[in-house]
């Protein structure tokens, strides 16, 4: 009986209060024949011994900390500086609800008012939301608003395949079985160029990935203006961390930048919780699903926010919100808050540029092995794409053995890229690790 | 005392963040698409550490006292919690990493599943869905799916209770259903006359919270079921209600085709001040191959020597992925420690105790708050905030002046049904003096509305900030930091 605090006097009372004898008289409505089953759960575990089974399970897994990792592919691994989860651990934060009573919730709704500016200062975009599950569910969202804005009328949504292949599965999940057709990522060598062909009068959004799920970065203000020209939304999905030195997606006129901001301040942890940013035109906020928080002001005159635009919302517009979205990702805004605030201006340029310079030091390094070339044409941050000798799941147990956790097997989810690799680098590879994974990559290849 | 803003704090030319220099060599930044500039924010380590700790002391937390929000669940969340899901094997693990490397984090994946499966009395378990509203669409689309697989394509309507939560009609139509909501009798239950002339065969499910919003359990809870599979529907639970049911009854056992847990109500994980959440969904034997994925399976079974395999797989006629990767890992950790930390009994005891104290708590007050549907209840209860005799005394304030006293106030104006709803949860983790002490204040806020009602309608006094003005908000809607705006 963890974490239940009443003595058996304190049981006595308020049993004796309600007017009954015994607990098991609370449950007179629950239907007496599958009442009270038998659960076949282990024997509970102390704190001390519950410490010691989780400590024997995180030590049966590799992890990065540990071994050098070039593992992308939609999460990195970056540094993450102790100030962030100093301030996550603020039981304030971390064990408040949604922030529903303001006046009592104020150091939650100031984050996240900071954390949508933040938002727009990097997408270069008028209006964030407090957040979406991740960078998948975000374009998910983008896809159903450029279904409302176009009040379901337009059908078709033009994807580049070069979006991260689990954000178009979600997409197709989100969409099944509604009358809609997504088109234009099942060529590989759809561009920003050829994509502008598949763009007609019936397009309700254009979508692509930049920094691509290949690394690439691309100039889109053809694609934007193609999009524009039918009456289309365009939407990017970034890595706000890039952003940090690219163009932002607002110069080359996306109308929603989504994207995943994991690399800022949020740990790996297998894959979750992440942070989906959700960013858009100021005409279009009142489409736009989520939370929204706005400043205002409180009865003594003092600056303060609160939860708006709430008629948008599941609770109020019940069957006619485009989105059930609720409990979003609170804590992870306020760790890429904290992450930003203390980068700041030059700390974030230089995280974004250590990863490009190392990326490109690997890739050089990489295209110059035998066996092994750069598939990646024209300008990439800090992910890039490598033609392999072998398959890739070899050259992995390989690298392994070097603890080294080689990159993403494209093959997974390319026909076309069988023996393909992506790899991304980031600042908090060293050096001394590219150069092993180099020296690892030129004996695999050597078999 | 307001905080500035972190852009109000900055100053130009601040030392940076200090960071190393290149170990490679340069490369030519890419021409044309790099930024001109980044305004964000310039400051000292120190003073961004200041700025969030006092933040922080602007909010209300479990940590810091008594928070009975209805639905909500807000119960104390360990510790240990917060360390398991953080050491550095779990927390340093990437989601693509080859699964046998991270046997650990499958083990851990698997377990909870089964767990889940046995605490809710289902055949299958997928821990994709991020939050409590996303495991609700996951878990409409797959009875969208199982109806088509079949081939019946002509259901189209989702029927739900007026007392369920705003989610589950949104939920509806973001699956391109059409919702039809079905009234509460006058004990609180679904009105069995009106369900009975919904069921044909357009119906592709009902989605029921049980216990309901109002707290109580379904009184004919089988009818309903035996109606809607009457039809050939399909029955959903909400399970953001799981807490008074564990160990009590299993979901499944009652029929519930489909039900989403809450990991961060039911199962201890903090809510973090609106997420991250966990929101697994469970399944009767017909859908589990519906499931989204990937889930945990167990791919080799182990021998004396070896341990079993473990990895991903993606059943059979899976709806899809709902969201990139395996789920929220670091909230999964968390739920896996507790209850591996309560065990059958403990899990029994949760919702013992829940029940116990909601319970205790309504009979404090029932004599001076009106409870409408006022019955044995489970883990809450609702009770009107409003009285013939303070005619301008509204639940909201009532909410407001329990800040004054400390506490959280409860949730308001929810479950619809109810006129000025206040909607109680304590929780099983709360003590009887804190039950007291939280009846006391309610008493007293009740003699406060006949005697001066200007204090409640003023309220909070006592709190760093005032009452908010929503409208002004909604109106002037400045979303981000403006330099030149004022406020």
């Amino acid at each position: 009986m963890a974490f239940i605090p009443h003595t058996e006097e304190d049981r006595r009372a308020m049993l004796a209060a309600i007017g009954v004898e015994r607990i098991e008289e609370l449950y007179q409505a629950v239907p007496q024949e599958v009442r009270f089953p038998e659960l076949d759960l282990p024997e509970p575990l102390s704190e001390m011994e519950a410490a010691q089974e989780l400590q024997a399970l995180a030590e049966a897994n590799v992890d990065t900390q540990h071994f050098a990792c070039f593992l992308g592919a939609g999460a990195y691994r970056h540094f993450i500086p102790s100030v962030v989860d100093h301030v996550l651990r603020r039981s304030e934060f971390y064990t408040a609800y949604t922030p529903y009573q303001p006046e009592i919730s104020q150091g939650t709704l100031q984050a996240a008012f900071e954390f949508q500016s933040l938002m727009c200062d990097l997408t270069g975009m008028e209006v964030s939301n407090a957040s979406h599950y991740d960078g998948a569910t975000a374009l998910a969202e983008a896809v159903i608003m450029a279904m409302a804005h176009h009040r379901g009328k337009r059908t078709r949504f033009v994807l580049s395949p070069a979006i991260n292949p689990q954000y178009r599965q979600v997409v197709r999940t989100y969409m099944q079985g509604r009358d809609v057709q997504l088109v234009g990522d099942d060529d590989l060598d759809n561009d920003g160029k050829s994509l502008t062909e598949l763009v007609d009068e019936n397009t309700a959004l254009v979508a692509v990935q930049y920094p691509d799920f290949f690394g690439r970065i691309e100039d889109f203000s053809l694609l934007g203006e193609a999009a524009h020209a039918a009456g289309a939304l365009f939407a990017v999905v970034v890595n706000p961390l890039a952003l940090g030195l690219l163009k932002p997606p607002a110069e080359f006129g996306a109308d929603i930048v989504v994207g995943e901001a994991q690399p800022l301040g949020i740990p790996l942890s297998y894959g979750g919780p992440y942070l989906g940013i959700f960013t858009t035109r100021k005409q279009y906020v009142r489409k736009m699903a989520g939370r929204i928080i706005g400043q205002t002001m409180d009865n003594r005159g003092q600056r303060a926010f609160v939860t708006t635009l709430t008629p948008r919302e599941q609770h109020i517009r019940r069957e006619r919100a485009t989105s059930n979205i609720c409990t979003n990702q609170g804590l992870m805004t306020l760790a890429a808050t904290t992450y930003l605030a203390l980068m700041g201006k030059q700390g974030l340029r230089k995280v974004a540029e250590l990863c490009y310079h190392k990326a490109h030091y690997a890739a050089q390094s990489i295209n110059a092995l035998d066996g092994y070339e750069l598939w990646n044409q024209g300008p990439f941050f800090h992910e890039f794409v490598v033609k392999c000798p072998r398959p890739v799941a070899e050259i992995n147990d390989y690298l392994l053995e070097y603890e080294i956790l080689g990159g993403y097997d494209l093959g997974r989810d390319y026909p076309g890229l069988e023996n393909h690799m992506l790899l991304a680098v980031t600042e908090a590879n060293s050096r001394d690790e590219i150069d092993d994974l180099i020296q690892a990559l030129e004996e695999v290849a050597r078999g | 005392m307001a905080e500035p803003l972190i852009y109000e704090l900055s100053r130009a030319g601040c030392p940076p963040f200090p960071l190393p220099d290149p170990d490679v060599p340069l490369s030519e930044l890419p021409q044309g698409l790099t930024r001109e500039d980044l305004p964000l924010p310039e400051l000292p380590e120190s003073e961004v550490v200041r700025h969030f700790v006092r933040l922080s002391q602007l909010n209300y937390a479990v940590d810091i006292g008594f928070y009975p929000l209805g639905s909500c669940t807000m119960k104390y969340n360990p510790k240990i919690n917060e360390d398991a899901a953080r050491l550095p094997g779990f927390a340093f693990t990437h989601p693509l990493q080859d699964p046998e490397t991270v046997q650990g984090n499958l083990l851990l994946m698997y377990e909870l599943q089964e767990w889940l499966k046995e605490i809710g009395g289902f055949a299958g378990v997928s821990l994709q869905p991020a939050a409590g509203a996303h495991g609700e669409l996951t878990g409409i689309l797959i009875i969208r799916a199982y109806h088509l697989h079949r081939g019946d394509k002509q259901r189209t309507k989702i029927l739900i209770p007026d007392s369920a939560h705003g989610t589950n009609p949104a939920t509806t139509s973001m699956a391109g259903f059409t919702m039809v909501k079905l009234p509460s009798d006058e004990r609180g239950n679904v009105d069995l006359e009106s369900l009975r002339a919904e069921c044909d065969d357009t119906v592709a499910g009902l989605m029921l919270t049980n216990p309901n919003t109002l707290g109580l359990f379904e009184e004919h809870l089988q009818e309903v079921i035996d109606l809607v599979h009457g039809c050939g529907g399909l029955v959903y639970g909400d399970g953001a209600n799981l807490n008074a049911l564990l160990g009590v009854v299993r979901p499944g056992d009652l029929g519930f085709d489909v039900l989403h847990y809450n990991l961060h109500k039911t199962f201890s994980t903090p809510h973090g001040g609106g997420g991250p959440g966990s929101g697994p969904v469970g399944v009767c034997e017909r859908l589990v191959d519906f499931l989204p994925g990937p889930i945990a399976a167990k791919v080799e079974e182990g021998d004396d020597e070896m341990p079993p395999l473990f990895g991903l797989i993606m059943p059979a006629k899976s709806i899809g992925r709902v969201k990139a990767f395996q789920g929220h890992f670091g909230v999964i950790v968390r739920a896996y420690t507790y209850i591996r930390m309560q065990g059958a009994a403990g899990l029994r005891a949760v919702a013992d105790h829940a029940v116990l104290n909601a319970n205790y708590l309504r009979v404090r007050l029932h004599d001076t708050y009106h409870v409408p549907y006022d019955r044995i209840c489970m883990h809450e209860f609702v009770a009107e905030g409003r009285w013939d005799d303070a005619p301008q005394v509204r639940a909201l304030d009532i909410a407001k002046r329990l800040m004054d006293y400390g506490f959280h106030p409860p949730t308001n104006y929810f479950p619809l049904i109810v006129h000025e709803a206040l909607m109680i949860e304590p929780t099983e983790t709360e003590t009887k003096e804190t039950l007291d002490a939280f009846a006391r204040a309610m008493l007293k806020i009740a003699e406060e509305a006949r005697r001066d009602p200007e204090l409640l309608k003023s309220a909070p006094h006592e709190t760093p900030f005032g009452r908010v003005d929503e409208v002004r908000a909604a109106k002037q809607l400045i979303l981000r930091y403006q330099p030149e705006s004022q406020g």
